[in-house]
């Protein structure tokens, strides 16, 4: 599986009330919640984001509380892929588990600008930054995860193995 | 290369000889569990699959316990719809009140999690049964609605932080005060991903119920797992408590630790977490002069017996200050009635404390003690977020039951050395 797509930048501690504030937990929609995806962090999210782009993070992102509501928002928002040098754990879960697929590297954060264009191969744990043509290794899903994520989440995953 | 007790356990669990730091396996699972906040959830997911039937009705856990006995209408057609739930799916483990008790204080009284098990929960503090020797971790609501289906459960192999204990704790220090201890340490985020693995001879010193109440708190260093090694205490525990089957692990030799820590039991002193972080400790002697309002004794870190005696023990022949409210929650049926056996909620209300049913209660500002604008209390729960028991203005201090008694008494946050002889 490949996702490709352009860079959209974040620093530490990106927490999930900022990616999805609780004011609009009252829905679990996914595309109301894509509406507000970032608003407090960054209002222009929703305008700039484009199917396909990539978010780049640094440290712990999707702290906070452990609502599935935050992973929900970001990938309803049309985002193909967040890469981030660590992520909080339960988010981590949670994304995968909804069927956003999340990667780890953090080489990236350093070396890439808002902007440039990125492609992921999820089989390989390559992450080409086609923009400063610059490639970076990390670890390739295993094939149940990447199934996982073919399959749209844990749940669409389970049910076809059932 | 050699694994840790908790890379030993995952590796049993996901049918591998081996497995190492990072890697990603699916693994069986002992208990799922879940409470009136998650669970509904969860059934709203599992309903997604298709399916009319749980994995095993023997190895799920459903605990009404955050906002039981219901605090209110929409609080009582959630647990209705999960008791129903429940009911359709036989699922054997399901609490109602009266049964009922704090979900983590719960299920190793009732014997439901033991060594060896791998337990996933929809409740973050599901890392406390790994003083049992257990590994087990809190998820989102997905996790336990696929771990009812399938029995199965899918994690990173975590990296490990070695907790070497020696000694002895001081008189009037508990595991709670090592737990906070630790976590001012390394603070929220420094245990990340990883599993906290406490072994060492200072391990003797501490009850089971200090266990429970440090493992607790590994989520509040950011750990993924708490874990201790498996000796007498508790096996005898075990012993007392279950009749499931139990595999004790040990890490091996040359197992690899990211960082090992050595904590002397015997150097740490009664410890407070002050708002609105668990890692903003300060020791006994740099207190301050803090008013109180409010005391809250019980919730899955310190609801357990011992804790409720360690209360009682500051409070016998004392009284609760007259600006202070003091309830206690003992966690389970069991202890509620134990400590009653044992004399300790005459020493309670005689001293003008509350005692209340078990329950969560105010520990998430659910019910049962929420506080006004401005008002502080002493807690033995563990966390002390903005607003976390109720008003976002109002703050909490996390304390162990010594000092949580303590501050009752005195009407401000106060070691029991400072008390006066009764
Ligand atoms: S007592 Fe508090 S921390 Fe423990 S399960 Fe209940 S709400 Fe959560």
């Amino acid at each position: 599986m490949i996702a490709k797509g352009k860079a959209i930048k974040y620093g530490d501690n990106v927490d999930t009330d900022v990616i999805i504030p609780a004011r609009y937990l009252n829905s679990s929609e996914p595309a109301e919640l894509a509406a507000h995806c970032m608003e407090d962090i960054d209002a222009d999210f929703v305008n700039k984001v484009e199917q396909g782009d990539i978010i780049v993070a640094a440290r712990n992102f999707g702290c906070g509380s452990s609502r599935e509501h935050a992973p929900i928002a970001i990938k309803a928002s049309g985002v193909s892929c967040v890469i981030a040098k660590t992520f909080a754990r339960i988010f981590y879960r949670n994304a995968i588990n909804i069927g956003l697929p999340i990667l780890e590297c953090p080489e990236l954060f350093e070396e890439t600008e808002e902007g440039d264009r990125l492609e992921v191969d999820f089989d390989t744990g390559t992450i080409n930054n086609i923009t400063r043509n610059k490639v970076f290794k990390t670890h390739p899903f295993p094939t149940f995860m990447q199934e996982i994520i073919a399959n749209d989440g844990l749940v669409g995953y389970i049910k076809k193995t059932i | 290369m050699g694994m840790t007790m908790t890379q030993k356990i995952l590796a049993s669990h996901a049918g591998l000889e081996s497995v190492k730091a990072g890697q990603l396996i699916m693994a069986d699972v002992d208990m799922v569990l879940g409470n009136d906040i998650t669970t509904p959830v969860a059934v709203k997911e599992f309903r997604k699959l298709g399916i009319n039937k749980v994995f095993d009705e023997k190895k799920i856990a459903i605990v009404p316990d955050h906002f039981c006995p219901n605090k209110d209408i929409k609080s009582a057609e959630q647990v209705k719809f999960i008791r129903e739930f429940s009911k359709e799916m036989k699922i054997e483990n399901f609490f109602e009140v009266g049964q009922m008790g704090i979900e983590h204080a719960l299920l190793p009284e009732k014997g439901l999690v033991t060594a060896g098990n791998v337990v996933i929960g929809a409740d973050s503090h599901t890392c406390t049964y790994g003083a049992l020797g257990a590994f087990s971790t809190g998820v989102g609501s997905t996790d336990m609605a696929c771990g009812m289906a399938t029995g199965k459960a899918w994690f990173k192999v975590p990296e490990a932080m070695k907790f070497e204990l020696v000694g002895k704790p001081g008189r009037w220090v508990s595991g709670k005060d090592v737990i906070l201890h630790i976590i001012g340490m390394i603070g929220v985020d420094g245990a990340l991903y990883r599993s906290m693995e406490f072994v060492g001879e200072g391990l003797k010193n501490l009850s089971m119920d200090d266990r429970f109440s440090m493992a607790n708190m590994a989520i509040e260093a950011g750990g993924k797992n708490g874990i201790f090694e498996v000796d007498e205490k508790t096996l005898a525990y075990i012993d007392e408590h279950s009749t499931k089957e139990f595999k004790v692990y040990k890490a091996d030799p040359d197992a690899e630790y990211e960082q090992t820590f050595v904590i002397e039991l015997n150097k740490i002193k009664p410890t407070v977490s002050f708002p609105h972080l668990p890692d903003n400790t300060r020791e006994e002697g740099d207190f301050g002069d803090v008013p109180i309002d409010q005391v809250v004794i019980g919730s899955c870190t310190n609801g357990r017996i011992e804790d409720m005696r360690m209360a009682a023990e500051v409070l016998k022949g004392r009284k609760v200050h007259e600006n202070v409210r003091c309830i206690i929650f003992p966690a389970t049926q069991k202890i509620w009635r134990q400590a009653m056996n044992e004399g300790l909620f005459d020493i309670f209300i005689e001293a003008g404390a509350a005692i209340s049913t078990p329950t969560c209660g105010p520990c998430l500002g659910g019910h049962m003690g929420i506080l006004a604008k401005g008002e502080r209390a002493v807690a033995t729960t563990n966390r002390n977020f903005v607003g976390r028991m109720g008003h976002p203005e109002s703050e909490v201090y996390l304390s162990g039951p010594y000092v949580a008694a303590a501050s009752a008494v005195t009407g401000k946050i106060s070691s029991p050395a400072e008390l006066q002889e009764v």
